[in-house]
Order: C-alpha cells, then sequence, then structure tokens
C-alpha cells in the first residue's frame, strides 16, 4: 500500500508537464490531436519504464563517474526500440510523430528520473514511479491534445463534436499549443492553490 | 551492498559491457523489425498505387520519364493507366503526390503521399480535389483539355479555400506527372509496351499460360507486321525456358 | 540561390522553436534576462554547427558504410554529450574570457533537443555537407533570434501587474503563442 503512493506522486502531486514543467518540446509539438498526444506519451512512459527499471538494477556497478553516459546508453537504446518497432507495426502513427519519437532521448523528463529517483530506490519502487511519471506525461498529454484538436478542428480523437466550420483553427497550429497550454496551466496553478 | 569504485578499470569494463549490451539488443530488435518495416513501406506504396488506378493484374518495372517515377499498369497485356510519383513545393514544403491516368490520359485518383501544408488549409488538398462540387474535382479531367490552373490565375480548377498557394503547387506537381506520363515513349505504342514487359512479370505458371495465350491472339492480328515478329520469338523462346528465367530474376 | 532558401527558411519560416517545437526547456528557461538569453544563444550555435557537421560525417562515413543507421539515435546522442564535454574543457584553456560568457550553458546543451533534432533533421532532409552548415547555422540563429525576443518581452512584462494562477510560466507560454502567431506571418515566402 506505502508503495502506491510512488505511483500516485508522479500522476498528480509531481506531473511532468503541469507541475514540474519538463518535456515541454513534445508536450507542444506532438498534442496537434488526442491521439498523437496519447500515443507520444505512451512512448515515453515506456520508455521511462524501462529506463528506471534497468537503471535501478544495475545503480550499484555503474561508477559514479560515469554514470551520466551510462544512463545516456540506457535510455538510447530503448528509443531506438520504440522507433523501430512503431515503424514496424504503426507506420501512420511513426510518420506523425517524426522527429519527436528520437528526441525522446533529451527529454528531461526521462534522465531527470533516472538521476534523482531509479538511481535511489528499489526496482520495485522505480518501476511504479516510471509508470506514474509516465502516466502522468500521457493524461497532460492527451489532455492537451483533446483541448486542441476540440478547439481547433471540433473532434475528439476524429469523432465531430460540433461542425469544423466553427473550430478556432489556430488552435491546431503552432501558436494555439503555446496558447492553449499556457492556460492549462494557470487553470492547474488555480486549482492548487484553492486545495 | 556498496557501489562500484570510480576506478579506471571499473568505468571502461562497465561502459563497454553497457554499451556492448545496448548494441546486443538493438541489434536483435534491428533483425526482428526488419522484414515487416519493409513490408510497411512496400504496403504504403502498393496501397497508393492501387487507390490511383482501375483494377489491374500486374505493373511494371518502375521507369523514369523527366525525372519522375511512372508504373505502367496492364490488364493482361492491355495497357490501362499509369501512376506517376510527382512533386512541388507547397506552402509548407515539399508536396509528394501520386496521380493516376487512364490509357486515355484522364486523372483516375489521386494520393497525397507527403505533404507539410498548413494543417485545416492546405492539407484539404487530400479530398477537395477529389470532391465533386463546383469547379474543384479534377477526376476524370484530361489535363491537357482544360486550362489546368486556378480560377484566380484563369485556370478551370476551383483553389482550396484561404490555400491558393498549396493549391496551385498541387496543380502543378498534377501537371508536371501528367507531363511525364505524356513523355513517356512507350505511350505511343502501347501493345508492343506490353508485350515486351509480359516476359519480365509473369512468375506464375497457370498467369504464364493465360497470358502466353492472350498474346498469342494479339500476335495472329499483328501478325503481318514486321516488327512484332523479334517479340513473338522471344515469348515462345522465354515460355520453354521457364525455370531458366526464373533464375534470372 | 538553394544557400539563401534553407537560411530564410530556417530562421523565419520554419523557426525552430516558434513552429517546430525543439528547444523549448532553454527557450522558457533562460529567457529572464537578456544578457544570459544571449549567452545561451551564442552557445548554442557553437555547439549545434560543431555538432552537425561532426554527426554528418559519422552518418556517411560510419553508419552508411557499415548498414548500421538503427545506431544513429545512440551514437548521435553520445556524440554531442562527448563534444559538449570536449568544447568545455577546451574553451577553459584555449579561451577564457569566451568561456566566462559561455561556460555556465554548455553543460545544460547536452539535453537540449535543438542539438540532435538538427543532427537528425540534416540526415533526414539529405543535405550535403555544407548544406548541413548552412542549416545548423540559420538554424542557431533562428533559435537565437527567438530567446533574445522572448527575453526582451520577457524583461517588460516583470513590470506588469497579473493575476495570480496567470504568473511565472502560464504568461510566458501565452507571449511565446502571440510571438508564434506574429512568425506565421512568415509563412509562404519561401
Amino acid at each position: 500500500m506505502s508503495k502506491l503512493k510512488f505511483f500516485v506522486n508522479g500522476l498528480l502531486k509531481e506531473n511532468p508537464t503541469f507541475v514540474l514543467l519538463l518535456g515541454m518540446c513534445p508536450t507542444l509539438g506532438t498534442t496537434t490531436s488526442a491521439l498523437n498526444g496519447m500515443s507520444m506519451g505512451l512512448a515515453t512512459a515506456f520508455v521511462l519504464v524501462c529506463s528506471n527499471v534497468v537503471i535501478s538494477l544495475l545503480k550499484n556497478i555503474i561508477p559514479d563517474k560515469v554514470h551520466i553516459p551510462a544512463y545516456i546508453v540506457i535510455i538510447a537504446t530503448f528509443v531506438t526500440i520504440v522507433q523501430m518497432c512503431m515503424e514496424a507495426y504503426v507506420p501512420a502513427l511513426y510518420e506523425s510523430l517524426g522527429l519527436f519519437i528520437p528526441l525522446i532521448v533529451v527529454n528531461c523528463i526521462v534522465l531527470g528520473r533516472a538521476e534523482a529517483f531509479a538511481a535511489k530506490h528499489s526496482v520495485w519502487e522505480s518501476f511504479l514511479d516510471g509508470l506514474g511519471i509516465g502516466l502522468g506525461f500521457t493524461g497532460a498529454l492527451l489532455l492537451l491534445g483533446m483541448v486542441r484538436e476540440l478547439l481547433g478542428t471540433g473532434k475528439i480523437f476524429s469523432f465531430a463534436v460540433f461542425p469544423e466550420s466553427y473550430g478556432v483553427l489556430i488552435f491546431v497550429l503552432a501558436p494555439g499549443a503555446f496558447l492553449a497550454l499556457g492556460y492549462l496551466i494557470a487553470i492547474v496553478n488555480k486549482l492548487n492553490r484553492a486545495k | 551492498m556498496k557501489r562500484l569504485e570510480s576506478n579506471f578499470l571499473n568505468m571502461v569494463l562497465v561502459l563497454t559491457i553497457i554499451t556492448l549490451m545496448a548494441a546486443g539488443a538493438l541489434g536483435a530488435v534491428y533483425t526482428l523489425t526488419e522484414e515487416p518495416i519493409r513490408l510497411a513501406k512496400e504496403q504504403k506504396k502498393e496501397l497508393a498505387v492501387k487507390s490511383v488506378l482501375p483494377d489491374f493484374t500486374r505493373l511494371a518495372e518502375p521507369e523514369t520519364a523527366n525525372g519522375l517515377t511512372v508504373l505502367k499498369a496492364y490488364n493482361n497485356d492491355d495497357f490501362i493507366g499509369a501512376a506517376v510519383e510527382s512533386e512541388a513545393v507547397g506552402f509548407g514544403g515539399t508536396i509528394k503526390i501520386m496521380v493516376g491516368f487512364d490509357a486515355e490520359g484522364k486523372i483516375v485518383n489521386y494520393s497525397v503521399l507527403e505533404q507539410a501544408e498548413t494543417p485545416g488549409l492546405g492539407t484539404k488538398m487530400v479530398d477537395w480535389f477529389k470532391t465533386d462540387k463546383n469547379r474543384q474535382s479534377i477526376l476524370h479531367i484530361n489535363p491537357s483539355t482544360v486550362n489546368f490552373t486556378v480560377s484566380k490565375d484563369g485556370g478551370d480548377i476551383d483553389a482550396i479555400t484561404a490555400a491558393t498557394i498549396s493549391s496551385r503547387a498541387f496543380l502543378s506537381a498534377v501537371q508536371s506527372a501528367y507531363q511525364a506520363y505524356n513523355d513517356n515513349p512507350e505511350n505511343i505504342d502501347v501493345k508492343s509496351g506490353a508485350s515486351t514487359h509480359i516476359n519480365v512479370e509473369v512468375t506464375d505458371s497457370t498467369n504464364l499460360a493465360v497470358d502466353a495465350k492472350a498474346m498469342e491472339d494479339s500476335l495472329s492480328q499483328d501478325q503481318k507486321i514486321e516488327k512484332e515478329q523479334p517479340i513473338k520469338k522471344q515469348v515462345v523462346s522465354k515460355k520453354s525456358s521457364n525455370k531458366k528465367r526464373g533464375h534470372k530474376k | 540561390m538553394t544557400y539563401i532558401l534553407i537560411f530564410i527558411s530556417a530562421v523565419f519560416v520554419n523557426n525552430i522553436v516558434l513552429s517546430q517545437f525543439l528547444g523549448i526547456c532553454p527557450f522558457l528557461g533562460v529567457s529572464k534576462k537578456l544578457d544570459t538569453a544571449i549567452g545561451m544563444s551564442g552557445a548554442v550555435a557553437f555547439v549545434m554547427t560543431l555538432a552537425t557537421i561532426i554527426t554528418y560525417l559519422i552518418q556517411k562515413l560510419v553508419l552508411d558504410a557499415f548498414n548500421l543507421q538503427f545506431l544513429q539515435t545512440i551514437v548521435f546522442i553520445l556524440v554531442i554529450a562527448a563534444l559538449v564535454q570536449l568544447v568545455e574543457i577546451m574553451l577553459k584553456k584555449l579561451s577564457p574570457s569566451l568561456y566566462q560568457a559561455l561556460g555556465v550553458f554548455l553543460p545544460l546543451i547536452t539535453t537540449n533537443c535543438t542539438i540532435l533534432g538538427v543532427a537528425i533533421m540534416v540526415i533526414q532532409k539529405d543535405f550535403n555537407l555544407l548544406e548541413g552548415t548552412v542549416f545548423a547555422v540559420s538554424t542557431a540563429i533562428g533559435f537565437g533570434l527567438a530567446l533574445i525576443l522572448f527575453a526582451g518581452i520577457r524583461e517588460q512584462l516583470n513590470m506588469v501587474k497579473l493575476p495570480k494562477g496567470m504568473q511565472g510560466t502560464p504568461i510566458a507560454l501565452i507571449v511565446a503563442g502571440l510571438l508564434a502567431m506574429a512568425f506565421m506571418g512568415f509563412s509562404g515566402i519561401v
């Protein structure tokens, strides 16, 4: 039971996007639709869970002075595995996420969790932490993707909610990403303060 | 358990082992996914070709005309059209399309392979020029019979609302596809083009029998024409040495 | 002519920060003051150009030659990490004044996704070495332009009274959104 707090922690209290403000590039770049946002979130979550587990397994045999390069190699390996699997089995999605898949390597969330959590905790705890943070990130991307898709095109997951001609196109374009995220974070701030 | 000391030997050893393990894992996944990746890419192209052409039984080997790739399609040995890959620079980057023409040069269908136009405006090209509304559809039109530019430039095609640059680029890509289709010398002598290609394509022996029969039918009509003779010889010789050809291929 | 096109496209039309969403972290993180923004832009320009040239050569001479393209991500990120370390050490020895200006930002650059992003983009777009270098330099200029403009605006923002929930990141993101809208005006000129 007590271990569960590691999981919930990442989901809400330390939500990587809305609270820690990490990993902004994919958050803004891939949320043109709910589906894209969610897929990007899940790909990142997979890398995060795997790298967290492996790093906590190896934490005692990696000498301190070379821990960063070792972590980078481990993370890059999982990223490449995700990349190849996506290209093979979901090519359309792979194309629409494009450059952002290899760039999971430099997502500050992944290296940040490895450094701050996995290097100090047990395998099981690291797994839960990776899962929590990963799903927290996925949830944030899904929310932002839904807001942008709905406001921009009147659809959610491609199901029409209101006619497309009433959509505010700017939300699917670059500026809309900044605006939507700005307002979402403002709302989260407001809610946090109310508590 | 204590952490390993950071001495030189340990550092080199651990890093080497991790890198080797990583390379091994990647190599394994690479071999596993290599085949599906190739298949997925082929399938995508095949779907695009199928969607832009009427039903065909086989495709000729890709040819190049004006720097564009032309794929000719045959129903048995009847030339029924060709799919052309073409591109132009649009509003947000290169637009790559595949256009299918029938034997008379009319556009059968098109498919957008790659584009980076403004979402919600230029991206509408995926369906816009297929929609039968006002003058926006380009299907069943031979680009040489109409003024194939946007109406804003005095042409006969309606541009996408608020995306004239994307529309211009799209139409110019279609036009260069048409030119490639037209400049392809084999379209002039469709039948002989078909005949020479039959030999390369057919691998299945039952198909071969059908095709060879169709060939003979068509050849018997043209038998008096001198230039068809070598082709007939070629067919006969190839038919008798099926195995050899399979090997060569 | 191609080089001019690449330049204009990378600086204005497809600005790496405002339309491609790369390098948002430093964009939000080091844009509170104008001088730090200038320092960061300089460091990024320096590393980006070097990294692009080196990764390009590695891709062509090693990965393509031995059919090891699937190791691209892992090799590139290691090269960039090593390069950043190397640049830091060399700057310290060779030009202490430059190190003073850029030094603090160098460690941050390893996890700056623009560097890896540009290195991969150059390979994807099939540029030759010269085009790739021009692309890297212009992307860095585009990054610097966005960052410095943004820092200038944020310095002014400090003097404005804002609702509490809007302070900090939210308003910064909204300003970035407005800046991105302004940059959208450039689209179509290439």
